[in-house]
């Protein structure tokens, strides 16, 4: 049995952490109302841009299609993307991420391609590292930022392009989850180069001739690498949102189990307490009765 | 009549009004946009969109980088990646 001093300190560290957690589940629940506001503004800018994007890809076709639209007319190489967190405290969210980008990977490896890891976040690396050490190319660092903006998608996408225009990989994947809600983010593999061809309702002004300047593949040509930003900041986006909604619902259940441990050592402190003053009591009685 | 203008970037819905003329610094010269204008699209290089709020009226100038403008039948929509201003 603890002594009365011990389950005291207990009770008042596990008390402590539930300030703790309890910060961080408000903390998380501002952010998220911040990071869903942030994806919602994005919106408009990805909607019009795939707009575009099926117009022109509709088109431009054949043979003098962009590298980025039409691919390397291989697909040995692989390069999956995969975007993580820089902060823990999220619950599952990167095991899923980690345990979908491995499936992928494992797919891929099965059918007898070459993978290659482009890891985006912290989180993801220890993990990827023990199964896939020698596969892990480069690495994106946003743990510098607050919050991964525009910039930061640019210079991945960048950086991206440049790799594949290297020649360095032939498919790119995005490795991402989806908010859905606070409680649901699914992990999602999307394939991000060559750039799939967009569905959407062909050209924005009906059956109208539209005049392009300079020429369609010029224009698309310019759109692609745009279109690849405009997807790795929409994942930023959504790992932010399901960051902090992962967050939010893991330290919400901590403070729960924290007050549950609490009750449970407050009633075992009483309990001694009450065991140690009846002793006392008896001890007194008896000396009484013995004079 | 007035036109409908759009600036969009990745980040926000920047200007969403009706104008009378917007100015785009198009990538083979700048181009007036007004009310009614025919189906149209151009990449942008980087310098000053003019908006005109109504005839005649001094022009506002929005510093945009890296884009491309689109005209159709809802009106002008500019799609920047950076906007300054």
């Amino acid at each position: 049995m603890a002594s009365l001093k011990e389950l005291k300190g207990r009770i008042n560290s596990v008390k402590s952490t539930q300030k703790i957690t309890k910060a961080k589940q408000m903390v998380a629940a501002a952010k998220l109302r911040k990071a869903q506001a942030a994806a919602e503004a994005a919106r408009p800018y990805a909607e019009r841009l795939s707009a575009v994007m099926a117009s022109l890809a509709g088109k431009v076709g054949g043979d003098s299609a962009p590298r980025l639209l039409a691919g390397t007319g291989s697909d040995q190489r692989h390069l999956l993307v995969v975007v993580n967190t820089d902060k823990g405290l999220c619950g599952g969210l990167n095991a899923n991420i980690v345990k979908a980008a491995k499936a992928k990977a494992r797919a891929l490896i099965a059918e007898g391609k070459d993978v290659q890891f482009y890891l985006v976040g912290k989180k993801g690396r220890a993990p990827i590292k023990r199964d896939h050490a020698d596969r892990i190319g480069q690495q994106f660092d946003t743990s510098t930022v607050r919050n991964p903006g525009f910039e930061e998608a640019e210079a991945i996408a960048d950086e991206l392009v440049e790799l594949f225009e290297a020649g360095k990989f032939d498919v790119a994947h995005l490795v991402y989850p989806i908010f859905k809600s606070a409680l649901a983010q699914d992990p999602t593999v999307q394939q991000l180069i060559p750039v799939p061809a967009p569905q959407g309702e062909a050209g924005t002004g009906g059956d109208a001739v539209v005049e392009y300047e300079p020429d369609e593949e010029a224009i698309l040509e310019e759109l692609l690498p745009r279109y690849v930003k405009t997807q790795v900041f929409g994942a930023l986006l959504e790992i932010a949102a399901s960051e902090q909604g992962a967050s939010m619902t893991a330290m919400d259940n901590a403070t729960r189990n924290a007050g549950e441990l609490i009750n449970k050592l407050t009633i075992q402190y009483n309990r001694s307490r009450q065991a140690a003053i009846t002793t006392e009591l008896i001890e007194i009685i008896a000396g009484a009765e013995a004079l | 009549m007035a036109l409908h203008f759009e600036l969009v970037t990745p980040a926000k819905l920047v200007r969403s009004e009706d104008v009378h003329m917007v100015v785009v610094p198009g990538a083979e010269g700048e181009f007036g946009v007004l009310e009614g204008h025919a189906p149209f699209m151009s990449t942008i290089r980087d310098g000053a969109v003019q908006v005109y709020k109504t005839e005649g009226a001094a022009p506002e100038e929005i510093q945009v980088r890296g884009g491309f403008a689109e005209v159709g039948e809802n009106g002008l929509t500019v799609l920047a990646e950076h906007v300054e201003g």
